[in-house]
């Protein structure tokens, strides 16, 4: 068995149950209508549907959860949310969802997470995010030799129309470092 | 009239022309924007998906900062994702007063409080909203009449807080595109979800939507956008879209304000049509020629 694989079978754990706890409350009244599933544009993509997620979440199945992709094929469209008769926040249940796997580093959320964590640090170091600069730690965090290449055209694109500058990754002044550590604190991370 | 101004990061970089053309069109019509002093990022889609905290923290910083402004005035967001992320602050302080504690324990390591009392608009809810396009038509100069637009919400203006348009059949664009001259497009994707950061990080998911979106705008001479993630979405991978799907999905992609813009007599200059990153030959010269007058 290659290294991916035992990845994949081995038990999940996360180390914040209690926030499991927390998105089970969130959708304790669901009745299974399958109204978000049936809104959810990204659904297509997805190896589970929302309501099926929702029905893991409840059942407490956290390996199941955890392996599928499908809480971080979510894009925040806030069909569901708008929709579900029973007027849960699903839209917030999923990014909790996100929220949990990114610290816990959970692989299937891997690129999400370090996708949003590059676009954090930018901000964290000089309080607005400096595109090319999130872009080049994105790209280094996710140590892939291609996947700059994805965004090299529109890179120069923009660059050309003078919309971004290229940006070495800089330490920057720690404009917002004392929010960052008090939320760190608060959330026990 | 009087606003305060939140232009969000991407109106700085890769959405500038949105930037230039929101003040040059707020200008042209006698609006004063004043800008938020030392605003930060509001945490964009990223701040949600790594912290629930964070994802209110931040927003709260600038909602703080516009308070200290002491500027009887509403604070107006060109961003749809910053202004959902401002406005849910707004909106969950209210309804639970908890939480306005713990964003002010973090926000205190910035010498700020938040209070509350500053109402949050999408530039879309002003235009439409206060000024309308009653005062838009005696400020027409150039009628876009020959023009097909189809009006582009995306998802984060409309939901989940409804607060100035339908959030299954939005309208409110289709007023400001008539009193252009312009026609607009009939298609029921305006509300329908571009993907957001999927073109980032899982862009066959992406490509899927945009290629929806682009496929229905068939026959448009263009689209209105009200936000940069849309606007780069559609705009910025035509090429790559139209070679996977083997077919020309190529779309002129225009901010609101360029529009609506053009039609009271700024050039294209002011609007800098010049930094889209896509406006197709034919647009450019319906835009010149005689069918625009």
């Amino acid at each position: 068995m290659n290294q991916t694989a035992m990845a994949e079978n081995k038990a999940i754990t996360i180390s914040f149950p209690e926030e499991l706890s927390e998105v089970q409350e969130m959708v304790r009244a669901c009745i299974q209508c399958g109204t978000c599933s049936g809104s959810c544009p990204n659904e297509f993509a997805m190896d589970f549907t929302p309501r099926r997620l929702w029905r893991m979440v409840l059942m407490g199945q956290k390996d199941d959860i955890f392996k599928s992709k499908t809480f971080s094929l979510c894009s925040s469209c806030y069909y569901c949310t708008l929709r579900c008769p029973r007027g849960l926040p699903l839209t917030e249940a999923m990014a909790a969802l996100k929220q949990i796997a990114a610290k816990d580093g959970l692989s299937k959320y891997k690129q999400s997470s370090l996708f949003y964590k590059s676009f954090l640090e930018s901000v964290r170091r000089h309080g607005k995010v400096r595109e090319m600069e999130f872009m080049t730690m994105y790209f280094t965090a996710m140590k892939s030799p291609f996947l700059p290449f994805r965004f090299a055209a529109l890179g120069m694109r923009l660059m050309g129309k003078g919309k971004v500058h290229i940006q070495i990754p800089s330490k920057g002044e720690g404009k917002l470092k004392a929010i960052f550590r008090k939320v760190e604190e608060m959330e026990g991370r | 009239m009087n606003y305060l101004y939140y232009p969000g990061c991407s109106l700085e970089g890769s959405a500038l022309e949105y930037n230039l053309s929101t003040i040059a069109f707020m200008e042209a019509m006698g609006i004063e924007l004043t800008e938020i002093e030392d605003w930060t990022c509001c945490g964009a889609s990223a701040a949600e998906s790594v912290s629930h905290l964070l994802s209110l923290a931040l927003p709260a910083r600038n909602l703080a900062l516009a308070e200290t402004m002491e500027l009887d005035a509403d604070l107006m967001i060109p961003c749809s994702a910053c202004y959902l992320n401002l406005r849910n602050v707004a909106e969950k302080i209210k309804k639970e007063p908890d939480i306005l504690n713990e964003i002010n324990t973090v926000l205190k390591e910035d010498n700020l409080e938040l209070k509350g009392d500053i109402q949050v608009r999408h530039l879309l809810d002003v235009v439409a909203t206060d000024l309308g396009a009653d005062s838009l038509a005696p400020k027409i100069r150039k009628s876009l009449d020959g023009l097909s637009i189809a009006p582009y919400y995306g998802c984060q203006c409309l939901r989940p807080y409804t607060v100035f348009d339908d959030p299954e059949k939005p309208t409110t664009m289709e007023p400001l595109i008539n009193v252009t001259g312009a026609r607009v497009h009939a298609w029921d994707m305006g509300g329908k979800c571009c993907g957001a950061s999927h073109m980032n990080t899982k862009m066959d998911v992406g490509m899927e939507l945009v290629a929806a979106i682009l496929r229905a705008a068939r026959g448009a001479d263009a689209v209105v956008t009200v936000c940069p993630m849309c606007q780069m979405n559609l705009e910025a991978y035509q090429k790559k879209i139209s070679a996977t799907y083997g077919e020309d999905l190529s779309m002129t992609i225009l901010y609101l304000p360029q529009l609506i813009g053009l039609a009271i007599g700024l050039s294209d200059k002011d609007l800098r049509l010049d930094l889209n990153l896509s406006i197709t030959e034919s647009f450019r010269n319906k835009l010149n020629n005689d069918c625009v007058k």
